[in-house]
């Protein structure tokens, strides 16, 4: 139990912190420096209320002519204004643009607290936009699942079925999402406002299907012959042969094929928001990329990356469910 | 007329003749067990006789009518049991009877499932999945599976061969006692004289291979029931024993041959998308492992 613990939990833990560590140390912070004296500075910060004793806590602070923005957030919110006209912003560090673990927490927060709000077509709660992406992604998993899974089974069945179609396969498998996407646009140009939708849709499925295809021709090629003698000796018709023996025998490669599948439309969702522009979490990725918050592109990753995790993880368990019956 | 006839068939896959000229006629009822060495050709003439493959030249034929193909008539239980692994004991009889009786109510399919299940003794087994049971458990679902279709002929492919002593000799009083009760004709397959002896009516031996035929047949006059305790000091079961042993032993003083066997299992390694698959199999773990066995 406890080096059960210690693998599954402690370690992966470590290699999170060890990355959040250097993340933050090679990204920037922001930070103020002054670009006029110190006397001018104390002088204006005294006449303020309390005034003396502000600038007797401030001034030892500001000694290197620059205060990090964290520091900024601590004073006095009148202090801060009267004084801030006499500094320059600017970021320093390794990548300077690159914003630090604290800077993306800060800035992503409203979007996890609230994970449901409808702030704006383009500020969501994140929760609401990953669901957007989530509900597009099923619509054109199921389209790829419906078509992938016939067209394997007749790769599986008929070598000739295969001879004439798999170098097609072969040809179109390793296309990217983003290389379809216009295609797609092009195709549903007529459909009117809806157009980005099917582009997308159109995306997804053509790129989500190939290894369901593949997956399942392999698997009916490796069922094995002793089960189809069974159903021979049966005299089962050919829809009992593929219903009762066929498929049953091939779940285990389909669903192999279904979670790599998911896997792929959910690469392809976010190409296709990006070139699209629809809200969802790859959408909102690029619109704070055109925004110039850099903070939220991080954040989208992240959220990305995490959804993706989640939906490998529930198809592996329906999968391990199929294998372990075979 | 003979109840099963074959006449001249001949089979080869390639270049590689595995039976030649196999003339064999069994009667009505009668228990026939053929036994041979390991590859010679035993599942493929089973095989032959169920229609799962075509003689090159030659025929089979069931009372008269020559076999085409597979058919529940030919009721056969395969070496290595093939039940469907994602079907419980039930489903996998279930789904043969509800094939082949599907004239009759579902109640009365079902206390007919019901019936062979407990015939083989594993009525408190009956929801368990094939992993879930044990070899010998396997090969009775699989005996049940094809009993209860109740084909006029019951071809046994070695349906003991991979249980260990005590088990086996446990489902071949099973088997013996089904015989008793039902009456069917049988061919069993084997490569034990013993087994042969306990249970046939007739022994018929394989000879080897290349174009591998039937030897001539020894008949077995033993008093049934048999009993194995009792057999080992009876006469007429040395004596036969002795002619049998000797007759399978005879087929290999003229020569020693090495038999080469291509291992496949059923498992097969999963796709690796990024090599090209043009007209690629499946590819297995032991894709190119091969056994040679001297034969002494
Ligand atoms: N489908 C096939 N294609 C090519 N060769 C085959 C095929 N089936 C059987 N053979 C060959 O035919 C020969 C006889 O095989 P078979 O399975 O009939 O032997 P067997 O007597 O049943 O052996 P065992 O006792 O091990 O079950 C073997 O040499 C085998 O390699
Ligand atoms: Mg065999």
């Amino acid at each position: 139990m406890n080096k059960f613990k210690f693998d599954w939990l402690i370690l992966p833990v470590v290699g999170v912190l060890i990355i959040l560590a250097a993340w933050h140390i090679v990204g920037g912070k922001k930070v103020y420096s002054l670009t006029t004296g110190m006397a001018e500075l104390g002088t204006t910060v005294a006449a303020l209320p309390e005034g003396e004793a502000q600038w007797k806590a401030l001034a030892p602070k500001l000694k290197s002519g620059e205060i990090e923005a964290t520091e900024t957030k601590r004073l006095r919110p009148d202090v801060w204004e009267a004084i801030s006209s006499s500094f320059e912003e600017k970021r320093i560090g390794l990548i300077p643009d690159l914003p630090n673990v604290v800077e993306t927490w800060d800035s992503s927060k409203p979007y996890i607290v609230d994970p449901w709000a409808k702030r704006g077509e383009m500020d969501q709660g994140i929760l609401r936009f990953t669901w957007y992406s989530l509900v597009l992604v099923a619509q054109g998993y199921a389209i790829a699942l419906i078509i992938g899974v016939p067209v394997g089974f007749f790769l599986g069945l008929s070598p000739t079925f295969t001879k004439m179609f798999d170098p097609l396969i072969q040809v179109l498998r390793p296309v990217s999402p983003l290389a379809w996407l216009p295609l797609g646009l092009v195709l549903f140009m007529r459909a009117g406002p809806e157009a980005g939708t099917y582009a997308a849709l159109f995306t997804i499925a053509l790129c989500g299907m190939w290894p369901t295809v593949l997956n399942t021709a392999v698997g009916v090629r490796a069922v094995p012959q002793d089960y189809l003698n069974v159903g021979r000796v049966l005299k089962l018709s050919r829809w009992k042969m593929l219903t009762k023996i066929l498929i049953p025998a091939t779940l285990p490669y389909m669903f192999t094929g279904f979670r790599l599948s998911l896997g792929i439309a959910w690469l392809a969702i976010v190409a296709a928001e990006m070139l699209t522009g629809r809200p969802g979490a790859g959408g909102f990725l690029w619109q704070e990329y055109n925004a110039l918050i850099y903070e939220h592109i991080i954040f989208s990753i992240l959220t990305i990356g995490i959804v993706g995790l989640i939906l490998d993880r529930l198809m592996s368990l329906v999968e391990a469910r199929f294998k372990a019956i075979s | 007329m003979a109840f099963l006839e074959l006449k001249n068939v001949s089979k080869s896959f390639g270049s590689h003749s595995v039976l030649s000229g196999v003339n064999l006629s069994i009667a009505d009822g009668e228990f026939v067990a053929i036994v041979g060495y390991s590859g010679q050709g035993k599942t493929t003439l089973i095989s032959l006789i169920a229609g799962l493959i075509k003689p090159d030249s030659g025929e089979v034929s069931l009372e008269g009518d020559i076999v085409t193909g597979p058919g529940p008539d030919r009721g056969l239980v395969f070496q290595n049991y093939s039940l469907l692994p994602w079907l419980s004991v039930y489903e996998n009889i279930a789904l043969a009877v509800d094939q082949v009786f599907p004239q009759w109510d579902a109640a009365r399919r079902r206390t007919h499932v019901d019936k062979y299940i407990a015939m083989v003794k594993l009525s408190h087994a009956k929801d368990r999945l094939p992993k879930q049971l044990s070899g010998g458990m396997r090969q009775r679902v699989s005996v049940a599976r094809t009993l209860a279709i109740n084909p006029r002929i019951l071809l046994l492919d070695e349906p003991l061969g991979a249980l260990d002593a005590l088990t086996r000799a446990t489902l071949q009083d099973e088997i013996a006692s089904i015989w008793q009760t039902e009456r069917k004709t049988v061919i069993l397959i084997t490569n034990s004289v013993d087994e042969a002896l306990l249970l046939a009516d007739r022994i018929i031996p394989l000879t080897i291979g290349p174009g591998a035929t039937l030897g001539e047949s020894v008949p077995v006059s033993l008093a049934r029931p048999r009993d194995r305790t009792a057999l080992n000091h009876d006469p007429e079961f040395k004596r036969l024993r002795a002619l049998v042993t000797n007759q399978l032993l005879g087929f290999n003083a003229s020569r020693k041959t090495s038999v080469t066997k291509k291992l496949i299992r059923p498992e097969i390694l999963p796709e690796d998308l990024d090599a090209p698959r043009v007209n690629r199999p499946p590819r297995r773990p032991d894709e190119e492992k091969r056994e040679s066995i001297q034969i002494a």
